[in-house]
């Protein structure tokens, strides 16, 4: 307990985290305050197409869209979407990831190759493009994002399992031989667990960033959830039309996906400097820089 | 010796993986709900039209049967018809594998060019005005959507200043068709007005697609440099008042690079993937806008010959990637 | 002055999380033309930070030198335009033999490419070192061929005199394929090439096997004998300094103690501090002499002499200021009010 305080307060020494903690709070806030927070909440659902793409202005902050809803009530609203993609793909992810790399990392027989193996499937090809394919294939609803997401990002979380097991139960049973008594579980829990936790929470918060992305993507695509979902990146598509004149349609969105992931992305990175001593270096280099998210 | 093993290895699996991934997509593309059959039959075919033309799609069979054949025939080389264009999908894809590798390598010769001196700098002047404003783009470079930045590109340079088209590959008459890259074919053929055309085309489209790969690339040198400047040899060459240009143009990037090269080859997963969406955003002829095309238009055919090549492709990239860094480091070959 | 090099009452601090660090405290050291200096101390007393400050290449986070000059034939090289000391002096006038032959070598450049390049900037063939052309950068100059012969022969030449065996081919190989004393003997020769007035030696032998200490210790004496240049070397071994100095510098947490011929610094010991040194050497048969107390905090410092909290000697008066500096006899000389068999 001590020691999570003694991290928090270092935390909080880090300007760029404190500052993605904050967008990720404004995030938060916007999306559970919606209703109070929006200046016309009716017009998630509903349409004045007498104000039309009105720039923005005092009575409407960002202008209005194609169907004459207020912008800037719509992106509060985005906002719950987005919340809810993310969370629950990179929590499926991890409830799905996690357990797989510690079965594989821990056992040393051909179910911890297939494993691997079948993550490695799932790696191979980028994950927009199986998420693509899943949402199509599935049509296009929240649901259905949520689950190409999960499927596709779990084989994050299991690789990085998978990699600190085998090492740290290589230190483990230099160690003490005496541990072959206890049972896998206990050793598991009490040594593996804790000493994974930080990677993964660094791993959750950066995928945190790359899920709304890709989410963002498949909305842009039309493989998100469908109108009147005020969803970010449907947005972005529809106001393609409008452009250049109504470019704040445009603009607004766009911005709110830029400062919730860049809010993560600092996030994971004031994490990740504070847990670093505990990622070896050669493996810190390219996992920290979370270059093989991309 | 062990570089061989793990050589030996990957290859091994490479098959296995691949058939994997071609089960599942196989899978995922049969289990749907939209008949495909129907798209392609049209809605004024009748039922039993519908069900001969079923029969010689080969819909009608088993799943698993009509999985062997497939596999079957791609060891031969035929990845089959495409259900929309009719043509052979290895056509449809040899048309645009140039487009998409010309925008990939434009963009990664364009990060490379400029991240690993910004790098280099931005280490050099820690905590300067340009360091902090460098650090500024590397943070944006992994947030902002692509989608978003191209189209945000697009609004101010095609639209607004009209200083480059809107989008497409080429406005006007291509080059003589020598590699299939634009640029390349009108630089060796001396076709300088196509030359100036493609160069205009592929400038945006290569800047979205290579912000990204940018900022990770001037993370990592910039964080190699640090690195390395705390070196002794650093330290000595300083001592002994060697320019300090030689030092770190010629000693600091040379070991700083060392480990950056390993990523060079993930840089090339990233813009691959970027590469789907910043076409679609374009309208960049690609493997990119095929992909997505096939997809929604449920072309099955389309989206497993799609999937072949880009699970090998990204099978290859990773295994050069994971012998290079083996190769390189030698704390991994010990091991 | 007859003096090569003097450091006059120079002051260097290091900024820290709890306040600056005083690490050299108005220290004054003299070099005459041909001698070798030992400077001997504990570590941490500095002695690596004045052999950086006198070269110039303090780490960029921290020390700064925050007064004092350094006196290198008679021009002061804190005053002069820093990119003339970069070109004239460093790795020319004054050389650096580093103490860690292992990493002092770039791993992916041979020895020849690395040696090359100090010599197409140092070699004492090379003119025009005056004047900075800047019409070109530096990383884009050549290197005229007549001259690039002549520095590949002196090489070889000087690669023979420190017995590097097989020159020419031992140019062509990886630094990881030296052992460490033949890295240090090639970090000698590059030492010489240029022709320098002093070497500055930062205890070039501590990271070597003992029994190859000896032989290093030797040849670099000899070869710097023979052509009159002068050593600044420190270590914090005493043998050491005994083994070829010609005078021999002791330091304490930033100060300069005692100065004194090597003959006269071990018979005849002034300092307090220098007896409880010679004494704290061990001898066969009898129990191991350590001085008691602590090496002080260089952020607060004892006034004065610091060494006066763990002094038999201390009075007031030590603590008062900094004792300045009294001849015991001819060169000999010591800081301190009450040195031990005062004359």
């Amino acid at each position: 307990m001590r020691a999570i305080a003694a991290l928090l307060r270092s935390l909080a020494r880090d300007r760029s985290a404190l500052l993605g903690l904050g967008l990720i709070l404004a995030l938060v806030l916007s999306a559970v305050l919606a209703p109070v927070l929006a200046t016309y909440p009716g017009d998630v659902f509903e349409i004045h197409p007498a104000k039309r793409l009105l720039s923005p202005g005092p009575d409407h902050w960002l202008g209005t869209d194609r169907m004459g809803s207020d912008i800037y009530s719509r992106l509060l609203f985005g906002a719950r979407i987005t919340i809810l993609i993310g969370v629950i793909a990179v929590g499926a992810s991890l409830v799905i990831g996690v357990p797989v790399g510690l079965v594989a990392g821990h056992y040393h027989s051909w179910t911890s190759d297939l494993l691997m193996r079948v993550s490695d499937i799932f790696l191979a090809v980028p994950q927009v493009v199986l998420a693509i394919a899943i949402a199509q294939t599935l049509g296009p609803s929240l649901p259905n994002v949520i689950l190409a997401l999960s499927v596709t990002y779990w084989p994050w979380f299991a690789r990085l399992v998978y990699a600190e097991t085998r090492s740290l139960e290589k230190e483990i049973f230099i160690e003490s031989t005496a541990a072959l008594g206890a049972s896998p579980w206990r050793l598991i829990a009490l040594h593996v667990l804790p000493n994974v936790a930080s990677p993964v929470i660094v791993r959750a918060s950066i995928g945190m960033g790359f899920t709304i992305l890709t989410a963002a993507a498949l909305g842009f695509l039309g493989l998100g959830p469908p109108p009147p979902t005020p969803e970010w990146g449907r947005t972005i598509a529809e106001s393609r039309e409008f452009l250049p004149d109504a470019w704040w349609y445009a603009a607004a969105p766009g911005l709110a996906i830029f400062l919730t992931v860049m809010g993560f992305n600092l996030l994971g990175d004031g994490l990740r400097d504070l847990l670093d001593p505990r990622i070896r270096r050669s493996r810190g280099i390219a996992a920290g820089a979370g270059v093989r998210d991309e | 010796m062990r570089l061989l093993a793990l050589v030996v290895r990957r290859l091994a699996w490479f098959a296995p993986t691949l058939l994997g991934l071609l089960a599942i997509t196989f899978v995922i593309s049969r289990v749907i709900p939209a008949d495909p059959v129907l798209l392609v039959a049209g809605e004024t075919a009748t039922p039993a039209q519908v069900a001969a033309l079923r029969h010689q799609l080969g819909f009608d069979r088993p799943l698993a049967v009509q999985f062997i054949d497939y596999v079957g025939r791609l060891a031969r080389g035929d990845l089959g018809t495409s259900l929309y264009t009719t043509r052979p999908i290895t056509d449809d894809l040899a048309t645009r594998l140039p487009a998409t590798i010309e925008l990939t390598l434009v963009a990664m010769v364009f990060s490379i060019v400029a991240g690993i001196p910004l790098g280099v700098v931005s280490a050099l002047w820690r905590n300067s005005v340009l360091d902090h404003a460098l650090r500024v783009v590397t943070v944006s470079g992994l947030a902002i959507a692509s989608f978003w930045l191209g189209i945000m590109l697009q609004l101010l340079f095609a639209m607004r200043l009209g200083w480059t088209p809107l989008n497409g590959r080429l406005s006007g008459f291509p080059p003589a068709t020598i590699t299939g890259l634009y640029l390349v074919d009108a630089a060796i053929t001396w076709d300088w007005t196509a030359f100036a055309a493609a160069l205009g085309h592929v400038a945006l489209p290569a800047t979205t697609l290579a912000f990204p790969a940018l900022a990770t690339l001037v993370r990592f040198t910039r964080a190699g440099v640090l690195e390395v400047m705390q070196s002794n040899f650093v330290l000595y060459q300083r001592a002994m008042g060697l320019p300090g240009s030689v030092i770190v143009w010629k000693y600091i990037l040379r070991s700083a690079l060392t480990s950056t090269v390993t990523q060079i080859g993930l840089l090339f997963g990233i813009l691959l993937a970027g590469a789907v969406v910043t076409e679609t955003v374009f309208d960049w002829p690609g493997m990119g806008t095929y992909a997505v095309n096939s997809i929604i238009r449920s072309d099955y055919n389309a989206i497993m010959g799609f999937t072949v090549w880009a699970g090998a492709i990204f099978l290859v990239v990773n295994l050069l990637v994971d012998v290079t860094h083996t190769a390189i480091d030698p704390r991994e070959r010990a091991a | 002055m007859s003096e090569l090099l003097a450091v006059d009452n120079l002051t260097v601090e290091f900024p820290t999380d709890r306040g600056a660090a005083q690490v050299l405290d108005r220290i004054s050291l003299e070099i005459a033309p041909g001698e070798v200096v030992g400077l001997v101390g504990e570590s941490g007393c500095g002695k690596t930070t004045l052999a950086r400050a006198i070269l110039g290449v303090l780490p960029r986070s921290g020390g700064r030198i925050t007064s004092g000059q350094i006196r290198f034939k008679g021009r002061d090289l804190l005053a002069e335009d820093p990119r003339l000391v970069n070109d004239e002096i460093r790795g020319r006038a004054i050389t650096f033999i580093p103490q860690d032959p292992w990493s002092s070598w770039s791993p992916l450049f041979t020895v020849g490419a690395q040696v090359m390049d100090v010599m197409k900037w140092k070699s004492p063939r090379r003119t025009r070192a005056g004047r900075l052309t800047r019409r070109w950068p530096a990383l884009l100059r050549g290197y005229p061929r007549a001259r690039r012969r002549a520095d590949w022969q002196a090489t070889i030449d000087v690669l023979r005199a420190v017995h590097v065996p097989e020159p020419e081919r031992a140019l062509r190989r990886l630094p990881h394929e030296f052992s460490g004393g033949q890295r240090q003997r090639l970090l000698i020769a590059l030492a010489l090439l240029p022709g320098p007035d002093l070497i500055i030696a930062d205890e070039p032998t501590t990271a070597l096997d003992v029994t190859i200490q000896a032989q290093i210790l030797r040849l670099l004496r000899s070869l710097v004998k023979e052509r009159g240049v002068s050593v600044l070397f420190t270590t914090h071994d005493l043998g050491t300094a005994y083994e070829i100095c010609d005078r021999v510098v002791v330091m304490y947490a930033g100060q300069e103690m005692e100065s004194a011929p090597t003959a006269a610094f071990f018979e005849r010991p002034a300092h307090p501090y220098t007896r409880r040194l010679i004494e704290s050497l061990p001898t066969p048969g009898e129990e191991i002499r350590d001085i008691p107390g602590e090496v002080p905090s260089l952020i607060d410092p004892p006034p004065g002499c610091r060494f006066h909290p763990r002094c038999d000697y201390a009075t007031a008066e030590c603590r008062a200021a900094r004792p300045a500096a009294r001849i015991v006899d001819g060169p000999h000389r010591v800081r301190c009010v009450h040195p031990v068999g005062k004359a």
